[in-house]
């Protein structure tokens, strides 16, 4: 094949994404994944030990010694891979018994795993709606849900952020021309950090004969008096018809997702969900690990607790030095409203032993760049007031510390 | 089309998407050239709504092909698509 005249089109939007500002560059972690890591960055530097204040490790068990203990006793009683779609014959006892206590931790009447949630938003859509039926969405749901949107026939229907105002005039609009309804938001949004009014959701949904469907990702394993999730938060727990979830952030952070709700909802994603049928499902070796993360979280909330406690003491300490946060939850946006200084802000961070990720342009919207903090039971309280101090001594280099947006902005730009 | 349906479109079109793309806290002047998708008002998610709105309101089907981020990119690049079907 003529490679040769490809090769330059790819080189050139390989450039066009470099000249844009847009080009990712991986950090290599040369521990496992917990509060103090070492990292290689850039290439060939040496090791650096930072405080990580960038994964979705919320509740510190990425590398929890019961639930590495656990993943290799799945490693040696149930061997490594199925080498088989699970129905056919890639479906273990331990699959089962991990779709049986999700859904009784999220309070659902039945679970089917995924791959990942990725794939668990890819197929959810196209499984139960069709042409007809309509699915009306936050404008900030993640990426999945949008592709998986995509994926399926139904209309659609994109609501202002937050906006119970602008659903409610989505629902009257599908209404008039769409058969089944269902609204889907996350609980957690991962830029802003804020939650979903989900009671209000529910709601409408009850007025307008909708179902809801929540992304909980960002919040499964913490949010609530026990960690169920946003529907627990919002005391609304029997109302939510679907809950989409991952096992890659605080329920263990490897991979794998799910779907848990009603049982007819399930079942016919086990039937027709792509990603359920024509792809391999989580390892036998992950699936035990994610067992005892379970087990770990239905016998004690103290991690959730200290999460809690973390995220109050940061975000008071962080607006008491004068710099801007938005949200409510362990994942904590530090505005700096400008790009550059954003992308300043967060190396000098990394100098003083804090990795934190900047976020801009077009990842957020124009004139909202920010440093994204997310917060881990992980953290002690000495890793929460080290990063205090490194945020203090560089907003004070760049004069931002006091200032409101306008002010920001006026000094800096947009 | 003559400049009194021009000018119509035009209006109408503005205030939609000031209603369904601006928030209360948007400090943005919407003209005709102000750009949509480029200028990060209206993402590609949303652009369905936006064709949806069209075609239901002025009546016509634009076909996928033609709804592309450019299209779509200002008022006037709209209108100026709408102008094939009208």
């Amino acid at each position: 094949m003529a490679y040769g005249t490809v090769k330059d089109h790819y080189r050139q939007e390989l450039k066009g994404i470099k000249e844009a500002g847009l080009y990712k560059q991986e950090r290599f972690i040369h521990s496992p994944q917990k509060a103090d890591i070492a990292v290689e960055y850039p290439p060939s530097s040496p090791l650096a030990n930072v405080v990580n204040f960038c994964a979705n490790n919320y509740l510190g068990l990425s590398s929890h010694p019961d639930v590495v203990a656990a993943a290799h006793a799945g490693l040696d009683e149930r061997g490594y891979g199925m080498s088989s779609v699970r129905f056919i014959c890639g479906t273990q006892d331990i699959h089962k018994i991990l779709e049986r206590k999700l859904s009784e931790f999220l309070g659902m009447e039945d679970t089917i795993l995924f791959p990942s949630c990725l794939d668990a938003n890819g197929g959810l859509f196209e499984a139960v709606l069709e042409s007809e039926d309509a699915i009306i969405a936050d404008k900030l749901v993640h990426a999945s849900i949008v592709d998986g949107m995509r994926l399926c026939k139904a209309q659609q229907y994109i609501y202002k952020h937050l906006n119970m105002d602008h659903l409610e005039s989505k629902l009257i609009e599908a209404s008039q021309d769409c058969r089944h309804k269902m609204i889907i938001t996350d609980g957690v949004f991962s830029m802003d950090g804020d939650v979903a009014p989900l009671d209000e959701i529910c709601a409408l949904a009850d007025k307008y004969d909708a179902m809801v469907a929540v992304d909980d990702s960002h919040a499964s394993g913490f949010m609530g008096r026990t960690g169920r999730g946003v529907h627990e938060l919002k005391n609304c727990m029997d109302r939510v018809d679907v809950i989409t979830t991952t096992l890659g952030k605080a329920l263990g952070g490897a991979s794998g997702g799910c779907v848990s709700g009603r049982k007819e909802i399930v079942e016919l994603c086990r039937q027709k969900a792509r990603p359920y049928l024509f792809s391999n499902t989580m390892p036998p070796v992950i699936v035990s690990a994610a067992i005892k993360v379970l087990d770990i979280l239905s016998h004690s909330t103290k991690r959730r607790d200290k999460l809690e406690w973390n995220t109050r003491y940061f975000r008071d300490k962080i607006e008491q030095a004068g710099l801007i946060v938005r949200g409510e939850t362990p994942i904590v946006p530090v505005m700096l409203f400008n790009a550059q200084l954003t992308q300043d802000f967060s190396k000098d961070l990394y100098y003083e032993g804090i990795y934190a990720v900047g976020f801009f342009f077009p990842v957020v919207p124009k004139g909202q760049a920010r440093i994204r903090i997310q917060l881990s039971a992980d953290h002690d309280r000495e890793h929460l007031d080290k990063a205090i101090a490194a945020f203090t001594k560089i907003g004070e280099k760049y004069g931002i510390l006091g200032l409101d947006k306008k002010e920001i902005i006026a000094k800096y730009g947009d | 089309m003559n400049e009194t349906i021009r000018q119509q479109l035009e209006k109408e079109i503005l205030e939609y998407v000031a209603m369904e793309f601006l928030e209360d806290d948007d400090d943005i002047d919407l003209v005709p050239d102000t750009p949509l998708i480029s200028g990060g008002i209206v993402d590609s998610f949303s652009m369905v709504s936006l064709k949806r709105f069209l075609e239901k309101k002025y009546r016509i089907s634009i076909p996928d092909a033609q709804a592309t981020p450019e299209a779509f990119d200002s008022v006037n690049n709209i209108i100026h698509l709408l102008e094939t079907f009208i």
